[in-house]
């Protein structure tokens, strides 16, 4: 909670005693409680977060080996795998031919075999040439071989929309993949999140598709000492509630979660509080969280950058929907991006997204009977 | 003179080039032939070597056209380290030495040649003739009566199994079957050749293999009918067996995906510096997939142990090989890729163990795939969704099968052994049909999998939601009984 006070503060002060200033000031103005900062606070960029997790559970485990291209020698298309060839040697990452097809293969298969592959995609969109892998070889094998072949690999890499690189670099698979039974979807936001949930990842049995996103890599977050211990794990399955509210319900994954917490904050300004929660798990969905909430604040708006039909918030409505549709005061409002292939052009892909936080608040004032347009003026 | 520079900056590009044969860098790096240098290039004829020998640094040996100049004895000739006071200013030409990381052995030429798509021919390996007996010149491998008698064994009980399994799925009994008639030596020598610390990952038509490790027909029977002992829990289509004591991957039916699942697990096992190996078996079919190119390629990028068995059956459902592909068979396929490869006459059982038998421990020893083609027939129809009728000749399929069968072939060498006859066959044929009658039998009369089964294993623990469904199912049980089937236990 001064985390997200903290992030909005950061990313626009220069001054020290201003922002502390500003800081104070703002979470009076909100009615939260005053907490005096953690003195060791410590800053991590979603990237180290994720190097670190891969580092201390290869070296945990002489099992987990990551394979994919260019994750070696140059060390990794984001840096993500940074320094591992140098420590671990060419046996545990390995750089492979252009053929996601093959190493994604030859993951499930040494992963059949009893290795514990992390198989890193340069980005999701590439993993299509792969999906029979994915799905066919590494989501079904556990159940139809009676259980006698467990496939613990990971698949990671950046998802969604990142910045002028068109339709076939930015598509969310989010919705995709959380449809396939035998996959766990994750999509973290914070770098507590991707160390947690990455490193749960590589303990799980279970295939699971890690859902990064190119533009948090560089984004730095104050993490605690406990999240940088190296038995830090973070439960897959359960979301967590960013910030509390009582008026509306937002949902968000991944680097929408900071979107939705600064409409939160412009919600304020208005006497809304919401309520954010961040995904952290597309499957399983922490649908217990989702309709707790819901049933507190009677309102629901879910946001992702992902296409609006069968999406991750199409499945959300419907779970409220079926659980919770006496607490509901207002239709279910779904933020989506919008329904076309990512255009290149920037003003039209900044259309194609949702706007910022813009569309966020109009959508929770009119969950709130608050007169707003309907759409976008042009 | 512009020859010279040329000279000059040919020698500097050698130096930095891969050609150059000391990795170590020297200080004075001439190359200059000393008289005194072994031969190292016996297969050139000698007078170019004196040529070469007396000659004081010259890129082209007097006589030879620079076009076909060979570049791979350059490095012959590089190994002294006398200086040479003056560069000679005639015969150089910096076209010969490529360096393009690309490749590694080859000559530039100035010939306007295309290479052809006729591939050099590769000999099929076969030691038995079609009546069984040893082909003149052939070394047959060891093999013991034991070990012949219980791969003749095996392929009959396969044919007797498939035979009754197909009328099985004929009569209504389960859904589907893929028999293997005229493969089953390709399939069961080759899996005798195995140890059975060898993971297989086998493609559909090779139960033959699993029926070597030693699965039983009772297993083979519980698969079939999907029973409650059946290992996959009732959750795959028929011949969809899997194995883990058995080493035997449970077979998936997208096509060509196990080679690359093949390679993963060979690199688990170089890793783990077992002595074994990983198994793939696919079709003729399943070459023009993306996955096997995937998956050779990385197999011998990454030196991985594992042996890809190609039985090229010349048939892809409907799909005949003139539709398939153009190259000259699958064995010739692997050269592209750097590996080795061999063809075998896969219905000379004798051939096949030898082969496989020695491209294992090549495999093992020499961390190095292997593609073995092995050449046979598809006897039957594709499985019992398809009538091949339509799509052959009957005259081309009576052939095979009657003129070309394998388990006759070899039957026909273990009784010019003194190792089998008639009697014996007869008894083994009637033996192998009563086992397997009793236990279809056995496996009929057994119950389904229980409804548990239909949530468990598709994580590692058992979700939520998924057990809240399953309560609702039992809950919707209980209230209306009559309509739940009787042979599914709850």
């Amino acid at each position: 909670m001064w985390a997200t006070s903290a992030r909005r503060a950061i990313a626009g002060q220069s001054s020290v005693t201003s922002w502390l200033t500003q800081l104070r000031n703002s979470m009076i103005k909100s009615g939260e409680k005053v907490r005096s900062f953690s003195s060791g606070s410590n800053q991590l960029t979603v990237r180290d977060a994720l190097n670190s997790a891969l580092d201390e559970e290869m070296s945990a485990d002489s099992r987990v080996f990551v394979i994919g291209e260019e994750v070696g020698e140059y060390q990794g298309a984001y840096k993500v795998t940074k320094g591992l060839l140098q420590k671990f040697g060419p046996d545990r990452v390995l750089d492979t031919p252009i053929t996601e097809a093959g190493f994604t293969g030859l993951g499930v298969g040494a992963a059949f075999y009893g290795l514990k592959p992390v198989v890193e995609f340069m980005t999701f969109n590439f993993a299509m040439q792969a999906i029979d892998h994915i799905i066919n070889s590494a989501a079904k094998t556990y159940y139809m071989s009676g259980g006698q072949i467990s496939v613990p690999i990971v698949f990671r890499g950046p998802n969604g929309a990142a910045a002028g690189v068109a339709a076939q670099h930015s598509q969310c698979f989010a919705a995709w993949y959380g449809s396939c039974p035998g996959l766990k979807v994750i999509s973290p936001y914070s770098s507590e999140d991707y160390r947690g949930l990455l490193k749960a990842a590589i303990r799980d049995p279970d295939p699971v598709v890690f859902l990064e996103n190119e533009l948090m890599y560089g984004e730095t977050f104050p993490v605690s000492d406990e999240v940088l211990d190296s038995n830090f794990t973070l439960p897959i399955g359960k979301a967590k509630i960013e910030r509390e509210g009582k008026d509306v319900t937002i949902t968000a994954f991944s680097k929408m979660v900071g979107y939705a917490l600064k409409a939160a904050d412009e919600l304020a300004k208005d006497g809304i509080s919401a309520e954010v929660i961040n995904l952290r798990s597309i499957r399983p969905l922490d649908r217990a969280t989702i309709n707790a909430s819901v049933r507190k604040t009677y309102r629901l708006v879910t946001v992702e950058e992902g296409w609006p039909q069968h999406g991750v918030g199409a499945e959300i409505s419907a779970s409220v929907v079926e659980e919770s549709f006496e607490y509901l005061d207002a239709p279910i409002d779904r933020i989506t991006g919008a329904d076309v292939p990512m255009p290149y052009a920037a003003n039209l892909e900044r259309l194609a997204l949702p706007q910022q936080v813009e569309d966020i608040v109009r959508a929770a004032k009119r969950a709130c009977y608050r007169q707003v347009p309907q759409s976008a003026a042009a | 003179m512009a020859l010279i520079r040329r000279a000059g900056r040919s020698l500097s590009m050698l130096k930095r080039s891969s050609l150059f044969h000391g990795k170590q860098k020297k200080q004075r790096q001439q190359p200059i032939v000393s008289p005194s240098l072994p031969n190292l290039t016996p297969h050139l004829p000698s007078s170019l070597i004196r040529l070469q020998i007396n000659t004081t640094y010259s890129a082209i040996p007097r006589g030879i056209s620079s076009c076909s100049f060979r570049s791979s004895y350059i490095p012959n000739r590089l190994l002294t380290s006398e200086a040479q006071p003056k560069l000679p200013d005639e015969g150089i030409d910096d076209t010969q030495f490529l360096d393009f990381p690309g490749v590694k052995n080859t000559a530039f030429t100035c010939d306007l040649k295309f290479v052809s798509e006729k591939s050099e021919e590769v000999p099929c390996y076969r030691v038995l003739s079609e009546l069984g007996e040893p082909v003149d010149g052939a070394k047959l491998p060891q093999m013991a009566d034991a070990l012949a008698l219980r791969i003749y064994e095996n392929m009959i009980t396969l044919q007797v199994m498939d035979y009754l399994f197909y009328e099985a799925q004929r009569q209504g009994r389960f859904s589907f079957y893929m028999t293997c008639s005229g493969e089953e030596a390709a399939i069961v020598a080759s899996a005798a050749a195995l140890s059975n610390e060898d993971v297989i990952f086998a493609q559909y038509r090779e139960q033959g293999a699993l029926m070597w490790r030693g699965f039983d027909l009772q297993e083979f029977a519980h698969q079939c009918y999907s029973n409650s002992a059946d290992y996959g829990k009732g959750r795959q289509m028929p011949i969809h067996y899997g194995s883990k004591k058995h080493n035997f991957v449970t077979i998936s039916s997208p096509i060509a995906t196990q080679l690359s699942h093949a390679v993963g697990a060979a690199y688990s096992l170089k890793m783990d510096r077992k002595d074994a190996c990983a198994v793939t078996y696919f079709g003729d079919g399943a070459t023009s997939e993306g996955d096997f190119h995937a998956a050779m390629n990385f197999a011998a990028v990454m030196e991985a142990p594992v042996l890809f068995i190609c039985r090229n059956n010349g048939w892809a459902i409907s799909t005949p090989i003139t539709d398939q592909y153009r190259s000259d068979g699958v064995a010739t396929k692997s050269r592209a890729y750097g590996m080795r490869s061999i063809c075998v006459d896969g219905n000379d059982a004798l051939a096949v163990y030898s082969a496989v038998k020695s491209a294992r421990s090549m495999a093992i020893s020499e961390s190095r795939p292997i593609l073995i083609e092995v050449l046979t027939y598809r006897v039957s129809h594709h499985s019992t969704s398809d009538d091949s009728t339509k799509y052959r000749s009957g005259e081309e399929l009576s052939h095979w099968k009657v003129m070309r069968d394998p388990v006759v072939r070899f039957r026909r060498w273990l009784e010019g052994n003194g190792w089998w006859n008639r009697q014996k066959d007869t008894e083994l044929q009637s033996h192998s049909r009563k086992k397997i009658i009793a236990a279809m039998m056995n496996a009929e009369s057994m119950k389904k999998p229980p409804l548990s089964d239909l949530f468990t294993d598709v994580y590692d623990s058992i979700p939520t939601n998924l057990k809240e469904q399953e309560s609702y199912v039992r809950e919707a049980v209980a209230k209306n009984p009559n309509l739940y089937p009787s042979d599914v236990p709850l």
